[in-house]
């Protein structure tokens, strides 16, 4: 999971502070792994020198002074490409996908775009699979049908979560 | 088994009927729609036969020329009335003039108050009729005013045509026959005709022909969706109730809608009742009131069809197993089995086989030896159907795609099939029969009137008083008219009462008297003899015309009211002439001609004229033009419109019970034929649509619904026919009458059947094309 | 818009209202020969009434359908059904066998309507039915045989017109794993040995495996993945 690109696409929703974005990462996609702020701190600085954020005012307040993050159009552009790219076929990768489509959902874009990719995606892999399992033995059958039936519950996942976009959109919304 | 628990799966099965969701009700309103017709059809002729007691009644009520001998003197409480009914194109018109000769004379029924002279009281219908432009011609004949209607109670029916009317002076015309003297009306004899057996047979047969039917009808109402049932049944079978529950509540079923059916039948039957009010089915018609079906009857009714339906569905289910996770007909049904079904039929003509030469004179039929015989023979056809669709359509060979699809859908399912036509076939079967018996019987039912239609087409009747000769130059003035014989005759005897020996008398120039007997020469002034005429009997001419001899023209018989007597006695010179059979053909003439110089004027009062008509038929109310230009002569002339042969009034009564009942059973038929391929068709919606995918052509499917209902109705048809016919002959060997098959009967009868095949193809075609448009795929 | 160049089938902006509801709206399609393509798409999304309107089963309320050069959507309905009887071929999810013939009457039929005689249609029928692995069922009635069989036979009267497209709706949606990967292997090896496409409908991915390419209907608008890729 591409921590760089996901705190972009929050990014895009307005300008933020680093502890700030720690927090919606967190409440977001953290779940049982916050990020730990070090990681903001530095992939901040990273992106910053990649010229997809600038810094947009620093606060002077109580604490320590804070850094607040705009998105440039180059991060725009960016997550816009790493929404569009789809994952390489593999187990687990629900996490990556979700991140996707929620993050998807909070920028408006079209989930369902992003799902059609990546099924096609899949259904590429599973073409393959298909293909091998025609022409191969019992045990190119047996291996093949195990990997095409992980393929598949990706894609049930998918088509699933498609179906509940709208109500995800409502929750996300919230 | 408790009744506690019969009656709550009974109630479930109830429930079931009403709850089911819109399939549901639709099952239950078709079954309801199919039971009902049948019900409204079974009250219907339950009332028929108080209908026609209550016309009966009704028409005694208002008898008034009774031909009885007692002659009363003129009194204030008397009233001489004239029938001067007529006829209108095809309808009689019942016609009467009133003549009260006191202020206590009796009114007709229905009748307020005595019309006067000129003016006259109608029935509703002759109203409707005089007043329309097709009555005109009839309205010229009756001009008098109309001062009032004729109330139910004076009429036999709605659409009766009738009118009394005023008329004076009519005393001097009585003669006992058609113009009396009455005190009152009412038959004083009411006739209680032993009913002849023979036609008692042909009531019975009639119904039991009706029926029998509407039985089988309802028995296939109370199937209608079927299989959507059993489904039904199958889902309760897997939520935990045991096989005789199922069976039991599938009878609840179809009793629920075998209840709502009874509504139905008692609401089309009111319809109906009214419907019967305003219609007027083979010149019969009737007051709605008369349609009163006896209570005992009704109640039987109401509660056999109920129970006929519950036995029915327990009956169509011995069959089927149903299990928790579908319907499974008892394997593969065993082939069906001839014997016993050959059984029923045969026991049906074993009933019916003891009666046999009975006739008419060996007294009575045993009505249920009849009744039971003919039944058994019919439902026989319902019995032998189903074997003899399977047979043959398991032997059908190939044909085109339509052909193929029928056959086979047939082959899967003949036992449906078989159930939709039995109907038909039951009706056709008995229809024949009776047809046969009908034209059997028809030649000691049908009088041979023996007149010649070639001579003469119409007779007017003229009252004695009147001038042939003036009536006749009149007449021949009537559009389409061609020739007018005219004449005068009556009768003489040896005796001014009760004569031994007499012959007729007959007056006419030389013309007409040519039309009626061989004549060598013809002078004005000239009397024959006519010597050896069948007309004469016995009577040998050559005495009789024995110069000198003394007779008394018109006598007076015992019994009868005392007549004019005139004395004649017969002149020298009578000439010999020989009969013919002319104008009167058929029959010839006897008795004195004489010319009109030869006739004494003293016999003038005593001969009654007559014209007999050549007519131009193609001229268009010729008929009624002859009657209106006579009732311009004399209101009292009667016209007689000559018919080769003529029924009894009775036979055709029942003849018209018959095709009515036919023609309604046959309709009733018709619907649910009609219901269960609208509903076989639904359930193969999908396939239809899958099969028009792939490009099946429209013509091709409903070819195959117009095979798949022409197959088992032609085997019907056949099996029909043969039943009929050998039913037919049984009857006509009962009644002692050659057998003679009618095959235009036979053809009316299975054309009728094929027709309404036809019909409810016709009627299937819109909702097949609706079903096979391409939407119907649409349902995932 | 012309179709794109080799394209057998080919539909341009289709729209289709059902009453209020929007079936397609603006959907766009093109298979070529020997091609096997699979319509995806939630259910409700259209992705049947699209195979309906390229079969020419349903005409579209606007937009062109061009099947070898010859725009279908012009044509009226009985040009159309000879054109389904000649050059087309259907499977339905539930087979939809006429339960009242044989098995072997059944795969006939196609060709029977098309006016081969029985005996010609039968024979070659049965070879059909023997490349699908059912000829042992010819005397069988379709309520007589499993639902991978019925559907076999199905796949068997679908191709025996030696359709140039074979549309399949949903084929394998009343079978289990097994019986639905046979099908589709024996379908879509049937299709290719005669060069004909195939329009796949489904939703089961391990289906559309067996297609070239896809084509994702939503909402009555199409997709082609591969075009968009």
């Amino acid at each position: 999971m591409s921590i760089g690109h996901t705190l972009l696409g929050l990014l895009e929703s307005g300008p933020r502070h680093g502890y700030d974005l720690k927090r919606a990462f967190d409440e977001k996609f953290g779940h049982d792994r916050p990020l730990h702020y070090g990681q903001v701190y530095s992939t901040m600085s990273r992106l910053l020198k990649n010229g997809l954020v600038v810094v947009d005012g620093i606060e002077a307040g109580g604490g320590p002074e804070r850094k607040r993050y705009a998105i440039t159009d180059a991060g725009i552009t960016d997550v816009q490409q790493w929404l569009a790219t789809p994952e390489k076929p593999e187990p687990y990768l629900q996490s990556t996908l979700y991140t996707k489509v929620v993050l998807a959902l909070l920028t408006h874009r079209e989930a369902a775009d992003i799902l059609d990719t990546q099924r096609s995606e899949h259904l590429r892999g599973m073409r393959i699979l298909t293909d091998r399992k025609r022409k191969g033995d019992l045990a190119d059958q047996l291996i093949c049908d195990h990997a095409l039936f992980h393929l598949e519950a990706d894609l049930r996942w998918l088509e699933l979560t498609a179906a509940r976009l709208d109500k995800l959109r409502e929750a996300v919304a919230r | 088994m408790s009744v506690r628990q019969w009656a709550r799966d009974l109630a479930m099965g109830v429930r079931f009927a009403f709850t089911g969701g819109r399939e549901g009700w639709t099952r239950a309103v078709l079954t309801a729609v199919g039971v009902g017709l049948g019900v409204a059809l079974l009250l219907l002729t339950t009332a028929i036969p108080n209908a026609l007691a209550v016309r009966h009644d009704r028409e005694a009520a208002r008898t008034d020329i009774t031909f009885s001998s007692e002659q009363l003197p003129k009194a204030d409480d008397t009233l001489v009335v004239a029938d001067v009914g007529s006829d209108f194109r095809d309808d009689s018109v019942r016609g009467r003039a009133l003549d009260p000769e006191g202020p206590r004379a009796p009114l007709p029924p229905g009748v307020e108050k005595f019309p006067a002279v000129g003016e006259m009281v109608v029935s509703p219908a002759l109203k409707k009729l005089l007043e329309s432009d097709s009555g005109a011609l009839l309205r010229e004949r009756l001009p008098d005013r109309i001062v009032g209607t004729i109330g139910e109670s004076g009429l036999i029916g709605s659409a009766e045509l009738a009118f009394y009317r005023g008329a004076d002076d009519l005393a001097s015309h009585i003669d006992g026959g058609s113009i009396a003297r009455i005190d009152r009306f009412g038959d004083p004899d009411p006739s209680s005709e032993r009913s002849d057996p023979v036609l008692l047979l042909l009531i019975l047969v009639v119904f039991v022909v009706l029926l029998t039917p509407v039985a089988v009808f309802i028995a296939a109402a109370v199937r209608f969706g079927g299989e959507r049932r059993d489904r039904r049944l199958a889902a309760l079978r897997l939520v935990g109730s045991d096989g005789g529950m199922t069976r039991r509540i599938a009878a609840g079923e179809a009793m629920a809608g075998a209840v709502l059916g009874l509504v139905f039948g008692a609401v089309f039957f009111m319809i109906g009742r009214r419907l019967a009010g305003t219609a007027e089915v083979f010149r019969i018609s009737v007051f709605p009131s008369y349609l009163n079906p006896s209570p005992l009857l009704a109640l039987l009714v109401g509660v056999a069809v109920p129970a006929a339906a519950v036995l029915v569905t327990l009956f169509a289910l011995r069959g089927v197993v149903i299990e928790p996770l579908g319907v499974v007909r008892a394997g593969r049904p065993a082939r069906r089995r001839l014997w016993w079904r050959l059984l029923l039929p045969l026991a049906g003509l074993a009933m019916l086989y003891p009666m046999i030469g009975n006739g008419r004179d060996n007294g009575d039929f045993n009505q249920y030896l009849v009744t039971g015989g003919v039944v058994l023979l019919l439902v026989g056809v319902t019995a032998l159907l189903p074997w003899i669709v399977e047979t043959v359509v398991a032997r059908l060979g190939s044909g085109g795609v339509a052909w193929q699809l029928a056959v086979r859908r047939l082959q899967m399912s003949s036992g449906t099939a078989a159930r939709m036509v039995n109907g038909i076939a039951v009706a056709v079967a008995g229809a024949i029969a009776l047809q046969m018996l009908f034209v059997g019987v028809d030649d000691d039912y049908t009088r041979s009137t023996g007149q010649d239609l070639a001579q003469a087409q119409m007779e007017v009747v003229l009252p004695s008083d009147l001038l042939v000769a003036t009536a006749a130059d009149k007449l021949r003035d009537t559009e389409g008219v061609k020739a007018v014989y005219g004449y005068s005759e009556g009768y003489l005897g040896d005796r001014p009462k009760d004569p031994e020996h007499g012959t007729t008398v007959t007056v006419g120039d030389c013309a007409s008297l040519r039309a009626m007997a061989r004549i060598d020469s013809c002078t004005d002034g000239d009397l024959f003899a006519v010597h050896g005429a069948e007309w004469d009997g016995d009577e040998d001419m050559t005495k009789l015309a024995a110069p000198g001899r003394k007779f008394y023209v018109d006598p007076s018989y015992e019994g009868g009211p005392k007549s004019k007597e005139i004395p004649w006695a017969v002149p020298q010179g009578v000439k010999a002439a020989k009969p013919r059979k002319g104008l009167l053909a058929g029959t010839d003439r006897g008795g004195f001609l004489f010319t009109p110089k030869a006739m004494p004027d003293a016999l003038a009062p005593a001969l009654t004229g007559h014209a007999f008509l050549k007519l131009d038929e193609s001229v268009a109310d010729v008929h009624d033009r002859v009657r209106t230009a006579a009732a311009g002569i004399d209101p009292l002339a009667d016209t007689v419109t000559w018919a080769e042969t003529e029924r009894t009034g009775r036979f055709d009564a029942i003849r018209t019970g018959l095709f009515v009942g036919a023609a309604c059973v046959l309709a009733l038929i018709g619907v649910s034929l009609l219901v269960s391929q609208l509903e076989q068709l639904r359930e193969r919606k999908k396939l239809l649509s899958a099969l028009v995918a792939f490009g099946t052509r429209r013509r091709t499917l409903s070819l195959s619904v117009l095979w798949q209902t022409a197959i088992p109705i032609a085997l019907g048809l056949l099996l029909a026919t043969v039943v009929g016919l050998t039913l037919g002959t049984v009857l006509l060997k009962m009644t002692n009458t050659p057998v003679g098959v009618d095959w235009a009967g036979v053809l009316t009868m299975t054309g009728i059947g094929a027709g309404v095949v036809l019909a409810v193809t016709l009627f299937s075609l819109p909702p097949l094309l609706r079903l096979m448009r391409p939407e119907g795929l649409r349902t995932e | 818009m012309t179709p794109p160049a080799g394209s057998l089938l080919s539909a341009e902006q289709l729209r289709k209202a059902y009453g209020p509801t929007l079936a397609l709206d603006g959907a766009e399609f093109s298979i070529h020969p020997g091609e096997v393509v699979a319509v995806m798409g939630p259910s409700g999304s259209g992705k049947s009434t699209l195979l309906h309107c390229l079969a020419g089963i349903v005409p579209p309320d606007s937009g062109t359908i061009t099947y070898n050069g010859r725009e279908l959507s012009a044509m009226n309905d009985s040009q159309r059904s000879a054109l389904r009887r000649s050059d087309f071929g259907f499977v339905f999810q539930f087979g939809q066998l006429v339960p009242e013939l044989t098995c072997v009457e059944n795969v006939a039929l196609p060709l029977r309507l098309n006016g081969t005689s029985r005996k010609e249609a039968e024979r070659a029928a049965l070879t059909w039915m023997e490349r699908l692995e059912v000829d042992d069922l010819r005397k069988k009635r379709p309520g007589e045989v499993s639902g991978g069989q019925g559907q076999r036979v199905a796949v068997a009267r679908s191709l025996v017109t030696d359709p140039r497209v074979l549309f399949a709706d949903e084929p394998t949606g009343a079978l289990d794993s097994l019986n639905g990967e046979r099908v589709m292997e024996l379908l879509t090896d049937a299709a290719r040995s005669t060069n004909a496409a195939v329009v796949l409908v489904t939703h089961e991915a391990r289906v559309a495996a067996y297609s070239d390419r896809e084509v994702v209907v939503r909402d009555g608008k199409s997709r082609d993945m591969e075009r968009v890729v």
